[in-house]
């Protein structure tokens, strides 16, 4: 490690210090700081451990240098310790992440660490997401090239970042584009856009299992097209991998799939969209042994909305990489400036249905023998419903100081299946919320939420409450409390409040708060943590320059 | 605590020796997105004939991005004519949500010029830790605003700041 940096500065300094053609640009110094620190108190109430260290801290601080063709960063992170809900293997501090980047007109080369998408990412993506302690970076060389107009190849080489270490894996990945109204003039006077798309991604790791026979080498392929033609588009991906027994899917020797397709027409004030996913053993990681969110080679987007509000994010939903299918429709309308409903601004009218399903599957008992676990049925809707959701939404502007949003969510959970915990219940529950925000002029506005949640199952009823106040154009006060007075347990009947205060001005912000957290599970895009009950003292700095 | 020391040295080496510009009077760095029919396009070749350029971070899960683009929108004409802005709203939805992009857009009935960044390498370009965040370009090129954050109200501040670049103010 010492060694790596060491060259790194070397590299570096001598970047800067060639004369060199490449620097013929102004050099660029950009950066960004965020910093999370949390003090904690105990409260066996709620389920907030002691934690012997009283404060802890979470840092990543980026700097990159651009000059011309070059550019070349490094980013530093410290978690002293790690915040509660961080897995403790992030403790320590270093530069996780250090790149060069070389361009010229028609090819790109990264050596170093870098993050990357082929198409959907469900055969590769390698991402950064510190909210959810997720840095699946690559640490290896990549090259862009661009052979000829319309035609885009990918290759790359690394192994992973496994917290301060690397994953033992090693990862091989090729991606080629075609965009057809590139390539010449006939095609690119077309109305219709086509773009066509296809990865190779191959791991190698060493086997040495004394009872299984793990393949060494796992391949995958990816193939993908998207259609555009005005408002109307298409977009189909098909994803297989050969068998790849893993922790994940308990070491069976089935080999995996993915389909997504989506699908959608949209002109002013109006847009469907339908998609449709299926994923069938594609958990895929650089380690056969590794769990959770570690050493993800691809990513599998879920189709359920993103939650913003608190009570409709209580339960939400976690891919399933060993199996699940479902689809989705959303429909979006803009009642018109001036009509009956639509007032002088327009009102926004937003309706969603989602619905994922287990696969149907047939245990095979084969363990002794091929070892596959188990067949499925393409077009059958299989034996389990995960999840469920419909969704309302309207948001109206009354008035250039006065705009409000209402929502209604119906939502299915099989808890047992989505969080793992055998023997939770079904939540069947119903969300509706109103999010207000008025202006008393252009430095004083108040923004109020209040949520409720209302399901017989779990910990039971909640409320929500919140109000901010802006002021003075960068300061701004809030208080929240999220009310769990249907819990079956009075005891348990608590309130989990927290007053904040901040400051923004330009990039800074910094935010303060005080209060008590409950114990739940923080999501973005179908990726989930657990985040623990606290109670205590936050602070929150970003910046970039 | 070495690696403190190694961290600031390079700052300190960095700020010494080379004379360079931080991202304000920067030039957009250069980054590969796509553009809403999914064709690859280079984040220097934003141009607006001389006259100043807003890009706006946002993603379709963000409820103040959403809110502040609206907020944008019933006023874009005003500010068009005045100083002759042109409005890029850059999408950092990733492949989960980018599909919805366009439609949204079209529902919203919002005039700006559309760019997705999947793989978030113009976000870390522009070192922007949240979105939603605003950058102001001048008619010569170089980023001559930043601003993190949407609160009710800050497109105001943002027509101040705008006014001030266009040389209106």
């Amino acid at each position: 490690m010492k060694n790596i940096l060491f060259a790194f500065i070397i590299l570096f300094c001598s970047v800067f210090y060639a004369e060199a053609q490449i620097l013929n640009g102004e050099g660029q110094i950009h950066g960004s700081i965020e910093i999370d620190a949390q003090y904690y108190k105990s409260d066996s109430l709620i389920g907030a451990p002691a934690v012997p260290e009283k404060m802890l801290m979470n840092t990543y601080d980026q700097l990159d240098y651009t000059n011309g063709r070059i550019s070349a960063g490094i980013r530093y992170e410290a978690y002293d310790d790690a915040l509660q809900g961080y897995s403790p293997l992030y403790n320590g501090s270093g530069f996780p992440y250090k790149y060069i980047d070389y361009k010229q007109d028609n090819m790109e080369v990264t050596v170093g660490n870098f993050y990357e998408q082929f198409g959907s990412g469900m055969i590769l993506r390698a991402y950064w997401q510190p909210q959810l302690g997720i840095d699946n970076s690559f640490n290896g060389v990549r090259v862009k090239y661009n052979p000829a107009k319309g035609i885009y190849i990918k290759g790359l080489i690394g192994d992973q970042r496994y917290y301060w270490t690397e994953g033992v894996g090693l990862v091989r990945g090729i991606d080629g584009e075609i965009n057809l109204n590139e390539l010449d003039s006939v095609w690119g006077n077309m109305k219709t856009k086509i773009i066509i798309g296809g990865s190779f991604v191959s791991k190698y790791q060493a086997a040495s299992d004394p009872t299984y026979n793990f393949p060494e080498d796992v391949g995958a392929s990816a193939g993908r097209i998207s259609i555009i033609n005005g408002g109307f588009s298409l977009y189909a991906e098909g994803v297989y991998k050969i068998n790849d027994p893993d922790a994940i899917n308990n070491d069976i020797f089935q080999s995996g799939n993915g389909v997504l397709i989506k699908t959608g027409y949209s002109q002013k004030g109006l847009s469907f969209l339908v998609s449709g996913e299926r994923i069938d053993n594609m958990s895929f990681k650089s380690d056969r042994a590794a769990t959770a969110n570690d050493l993800a080679i691809n990513y599998l987007p879920a189709l359920p909305r993103d939650e913003t509000y608190q009570l409709a994010a209580l339960y939400p939903y976690n891919t399933q990489p060993n199996g699940e299918q479902g689809i989705d429709g959303e429909v979006k309308y803009k009642l018109p400036k001036g009509s009956l409903f639509g007032g002088k601004y327009g009102t926004d009218l937003d309706a969603e249905y989602t619905v994922v399903n287990s696969l149907d599957t047939i245990n095979l008992n084969d363990q002794a023998t091929t070892d596959k676990g188990y067949t499925t049925k393409i077009l059958s809707a299989g034996q389990t419903n995960y999840f469920k959701e419909l969704t309302f939404e309207v948001q109206h502007k009354f008035s250039p100081d006065f705009r409000m949003i209402a929502q209604y969510d119906h939502e299915y959970y099989d808890m047992t299946v989505i969080q793992q915990e055998p023997g939770s219940p079904n939540i069947t529950s119903n969300i509706g919320i109103l999010d207000g925000y008025y202006s008393f002029s252009s430095a004083h506005t108040l923004h109020m939420e209040l949520q409720g949640l209302q399901t017989a199952e779990a910990q039971g009823n909640w409320a929500f409450a919140l109000a901010e106040y802006n002021f003075g154009s960068d300061w701004f006060i809030g208080a929240l409390d999220e009310y769990n007075y249907g819990n079956p347990t009075a005891a348990l009947r608590i309130h989990y409040y927290t007053v904040t205060g901040g400051y923004m001005h330009n990039a800074l912000h910094i935010t303060i708060g005080y209060g008590k957290q409950r114990a739940g599970i923080l999501c973005i895009g179908g990726v989930c943590r657990e985040v623990p009950a606290s109670d205590g003292f936050t602070l929150s700095i970003t910046n970039s320059f | 605590m070495k690696k403190v020391i190694v961290l600031f040295s390079i700052f300190y080496f960095l700020f010494s020796f080379i004379n360079a510009q931080t991202l304000l009077n920067s030039k957009v760095p250069s980054t590969q997105i796509k553009t809403v029919n999914g064709a690859n396009f280079n984040s220097t070749a934003f141009s607006n004939n001389g006259k100043p350029i807003i890009i706006d971070f946002w993603a379709t899960w963000c409820k103040p991005c959403i809110a502040e683009l609206d907020a944008i929108s019933d006023e874009y004409a005003d500010w068009q004519k005045q100083t002759g802005v042109k409005l890029i709203a850059v999408s950092v939805d990733d492949a989960r949500t980018m599909a919805k992009v366009q439609s949204f857009i079209r529902e919203k009935g919002w005039d700006y010029e559309i760019y997705l960044d999947p793989n978030q390498d113009f976000q870390h370009a522009m070192e922007i830790v949240n979105v939603p965040c605003t950058f102001i370009i001048d008619g010569t090129g170089k980023i001559a605003y930043i601003h993190n954050s949407y609160m009710e109200g800050d497109e105001k501040k943002l027509h101040e700041a705008l006014l001030k670049v266009a040389g209106k103010k």
